[in-house]
């Protein structure tokens, strides 16, 4: 009995350790997660946490300090540029841990690690992808660079000083959460955060949708519903302008693409149209300073940890302050003391989907330029937690990988089966050496030299000096292409339609001091249709770009708050061109007094989306509700036929020019409507749709309310987000926040003898949620207010700053 | 009393170095050691860690303005409110305690038999 009783208690002890021991499907392992010892109340730090240190960690070549001002950035003082690296690593994963390492585990493929069976088909899309296969090219040419591997070394040894000091009971909060520990850092993780953010921002495909809409309706209709220029535009080097060089040569023009006949019946989630950005720089002659000033806000989605990480590097021989993105080394945007840089998206054409003709059903070779060639083929193999690993073989080509293969499903659906990938960044790039070089750059000669080693994402740099110059250039890697390949899915056994150069960089499109004294980007048309080169048929629409420059001309004395005004205008283009041609076509007799009374409202409106208006609410919904009803009929996306609909560009012309175009007609009822017809019923399930998602029209449809603004936590946990954010703008907006997305940062810097930056951030300095520079910056964010960077010339800076020195 | 100071100092020193079970270790030793009864061993093992677990997560919920607590407690799917987690988290360490000095009071009664202190 004793001996029984005996067992059993120690029995039911273990057990109880054993249970809380371990983490359940999404509860965390409990015993250790809310031990006060390890646990979650380890992380909450206390107002004061951050104390003067004198930290010897090693690794350093000389000591190096750093002084942490009031918002949590820190300046580095270091002697030499591995040590300026180091402390950036340190530094870095001391705010960023989790994020840095969650995001280049994401690029792997490796979540399903860490949270399981629920993200292997996640983790199968990113191998398949090729972004492993990328990321060891990349890694592997970056380190043929001297300058980068030295950067890139000392960064990981950086990271690593600190993961190897650090306790369990000190690991980031989401380490806990998920229950996993930090590994070290390596330069090939470096590479996977490049190739992630290639696929967050040259991911962009619709090339299913339109050979879905060639083969239904003919290329005449094709060509006339999605033209290759936009009627509204106005292109990022302004039309007009000279090219300065001589084309490489002139492409003949496609032969007309065939449509695949066997189905590519798939759905996928579209390049989210609102991730895009804004920069300009306006010069010394429209200033009020008698010097340029650089404006840019990168638009991603809004997601804590905060996407970018602030800091300051100096050395004996470089002073550089702006954002860095954790996982990269050196400055991605901000200024020295001679020039001030920054960057938004090029929607340029760089993914194509080839159709590969195996020989036969073990798919070892495949048929190109008249003969059969090897397939060669890629092992990846998927950890996934709480299961045995799973083995996935892919299959690649000289086009790159076959995402998915006749039989297989494909998961994010966004590339077509039986299909390779040709994507941009599967060829290697050095990145970082431009911005190495961009970091250091002295005036526009080293602009332009930078610039040339950018690969992907394609950014448009934009730029301003000291001397006064300004310039912007959308830049990267464009496959020198024939105009509209890749519109449409690719024959690939075609060697006419392979990818077969990059456009040499020198002829990127450029400008520098362009009359009309400013420069200017918002993810539009890089240029008008003169550049002999051919990029893609579709830019971003061009309202926020129209509205930028429609200030800046006629901004005069310029200062760095009336650029920060313009970073927060929420004037709505969009509604200018769209709303009036929709009101005139209202048939008012119909409507109810609701109706009216929101008839009304947009009647009176003056196209500002500011947080308190409501007529922004009932415009959004009207416009999606119009574009559905007029393209939903002939266009229906569906996941067995992936359709898509004209650019807003294209049904504004059809308004104007052919409002009794056929397209009106609902298809799917017997009687024939007009285009006031399909208008006053869209406008009618509009209001009608808001009555009853916020009641009646009144406080219930204020813009910020029903936009309802989320800063997501990476691991989308509501509880560490911001929710209900109150803030205006909108998509097709200069301030362009939306329900998930918007300005990542914003920056503004007057250029001068001595250069000051102002910065805003959507959250703070520390991805830890239990600390107190987790959002500390968000209300000025909200309020579309600058801090003022603190920038420093020497380690004895007086003033209130928490100095360290690393040893 | 003395017997839960006893166990409330062992255990806090042995988690500043050993993984947060090792409370559970200090709880079975003790019991093993100090027999009084298979109702105190679980009483106060229980009140020893339940002790320390609430007095040090309530030091760093106060030190921190409870930056922390409200929102965890959301991602627990519990109400934001900080009382939540000051609670379940010591009753969650005096459980895990009180079981192991159980079964420490029972593994002795088994191996080495003993009539019951009073004290």
């Amino acid at each position: 009995m004793r001996i029984l009783k005996a067992l059993l208690s120690t029995v039911i002890a273990v057990a109880l350790v054993y249970a809380l021991n371990r983490s359940w499907g999404v509860v965390p392992a409990l015993g250790s997660f809310v031990s006060p010892f390890i646990g979650f109340w380890q992380n909450a730090e206390k107002p004061d946490q951050l104390q003067p240190q004198d930290l010897t960690i090693g690794g350093t070549r000389q000591p190096v300090e750093v002084l942490f001002d009031s918002l949590h950035i820190p300046h580095v003082f270091a002697q030499n540029d591995h040590d300026a690296y180091f402390a950036q690593g340190y530094l870095t994963a001391r705010d960023r841990l989790w994020q840095m390492e969650f995001q280049t585990h994401a690029a792997a493929g490796r979540v399903a690690e860490i949270v399981g069976d629920r993200a292997t088909e996640l983790d199968r899309y990113n191998r398949r992808l090729g972004m492993g296969f990328a990321a060891e090219q990349s890694v592997k040419y970056m380190m043929q660079d001297s300058v980068t591997r030295e950067s890139i070394e000392a960064y990981s040894a950086g990271i690593n000083a600190y993961i190897n000091g650090l306790k369990p009971g000190q690991y980031p909060l989401e380490y806990k959460l998920l229950g996993y520990a930090p590994e070290l850092w390596t330069p090939l993780k470096s590479a996977y955060f490049l190739k992630y953010m290639s696929g967050v921002l040259a991911l962009g495909a619709d090339d299913v949708a339109m050979t879905n809409i060639l083969a239904k309706y003919g290329p005449e209709v094709t060509n006339d519903l999605f033209p290759n220029y936009p009627t509204h535009e106005d292109p990022i080097i302004p039309s007009g302008t000279k090219w300065d060089f001589l084309p490489v040569y002139y492409l003949k023009s496609p032969m007309n693409p065939v449509p695949g006949k066997n189905g590519f019946a798939l759905n996928w989630p579209r390049h989210d149209p609102a991730i895009g950005s804004n920069n300009w720089a306006v010069a010394a002659q429209k200033s009020a300073t008698g010097y340029p000033i650089l404006a840019n806000d990168p638009h991603l989605a809004l997601n804590l940890p905060s996407i970018w990480y602030l800091i300051q590097l100096h050395t004996p021989t470089l002073n550089v302050m702006g954002a860095s993105m954790p996982g990269s080394p050196g400055i991605i945007g901000g200024f020295n003391q001679h020039i001030a840089w920054g960057e938004t998206n090029v929607g340029s054409d760089v993914l194509d989907f080839y159709k590969i003709k195996f020989k036969d059903n073990s798919r070892r070779e495949y048929w190109h330029d008249n003969k059969w060639k090897p397939v060669t083929r890629r092992i990846e193999v998927v950890k996934i937690k709480g299961k045995p690993d799973l083995v996935d073989t892919v299959l690649y080509t000289h086009h790159g990988p076959v995402m998915y293969e006749p039989g297989q499903k494909s998961f994010a659906k966004n590339f077509p089966v039986g299909y390779a990938v040709r994507w941009v960044a599967h060829d290697p790039a050095n990145e970082l050496k431009c911005f190495y070089l961009l970091n250091r750059a002295k005036n526009h000669a080293d602009y332009r030299g930078a610039l040339t080693y950018y690969g992907a994402p394609a950014q448009n740099f934009v730029f301003a000096d000291v001397n006064k110059d300004i310039a912007i250039a959308p830049n990267g890697r464009f496959p020198l292409k024939k105009k509209l390949q890749g519109k449409f899915l690719l024959d690939g056994t075609d060697p006419n339609d392979d990818w077969r150069a990059y456009i040499p960089a020198d002829q990127n499109p450029h400008v520098k001091n362009p009359p009309r004294g400013f420069v200017s980007s918002a993810n539009q048309s890089s240029t008008d249709p003169t550049y002999p080169y051919y990029l893609n048929w579709q830019f971003a629409p061009h309202e926020r770009g129209s509205r930028i420059n429609r200030r800046l001309t006629a901004m005069q004395h310029a200062t760095a708050d009336s650029i920060r005004d313009l970073q927060f205008d929420t004037y709505n283009i969009r509604a200018e061109e769209l709303l009036p041609k929709l009101l005139s076509h209202v048939q008012s007799g119909s409507l109810s007094a609701a109706q009216k009374q929101a008839l009304a409202t947009l009647q009176n409106w003056t196209y500002y989306q500011t947080t308190a208006e409501l007529a922004p609410t009932i415009f959004v919904e009207w416009e999606k509700r119009f574009m559905d009803a007029l393209w939903g009929d002939e266009l229906p996306d569906a996941d067995s036929l992936p359709l898509r609909k004209p650019s807003a560009d294209r049904t504004i012309r059809l308004l104007t020019e052919t409002p009794t175009a056929r397209w009106f007609d609902d298809v799917r009822t017997a009687q024939k409507e007009t285009a006031a017809d399909i208008i006053t019923s869209s406008f009618r399930a509009a209001v009608d749709t808001l009555t009853k998602r916020h009641g009646p029209q009144g406080a219930g449809w204020q813009w910020a309310n029903t936009k309802a603004t989320k800063i997501s936590h990476l691991a989308r946990l509501d509880a560490l987000s911001a929710l209900n954010v109150q803030v205006g703008g909108g998509a097709t907006v200069v301030n362009a926040i939306t329900s998930k997305t918007g300005p990542s940062w914003r920056l503004v810097v007057e250029l001068g003898p001595t250069p000051t930056g102002y910065a805003a951030l959507p959250g703070g300095q520390s991805g830890n949620p239990g600390s107190p520079y987790y959002l500390n910056m968000l209300e000025t964010w909200r309020k579309g207010q600058l801090t003022k960077l603190q920038y420093l010339t020497s380690p004895k800076s007086p003033g209130n700053y928490v100095r360290w020195k690393l040893n | 009393m003395i017997s839960i100071l006893i166990i409330a100092l062992l255990s806090a020193v042995a988690q500043l170095v050993l993984p947060w079970w090792s409370l559970a270790l200090v709880a079975f030793a003790f019991c093993f050691g100090r027999p009084e009864g298979s109702g105190r061993a679980f009483l106060y093992s229980f009140a020893g860690v339940a002790l320390v677990w609430f007095g040090y997560a309530l030091l760093q919920h106060i030190q921190t303005n409870g930056v922390l607590t409200s929102r965890i407690s959301e991602v627990l799917k519990l109400p934001a409110n900080p009382i939540f987690l000051l609670i379940i988290t010591p009753i969650l360490g005096g459980l895990v305690a009180g079981l192991a000095g159980t079964a420490g009071y029972f593994t002795r009664q088994a191996l080495m038999p003993t009539v019951t202190v009073k004290s």
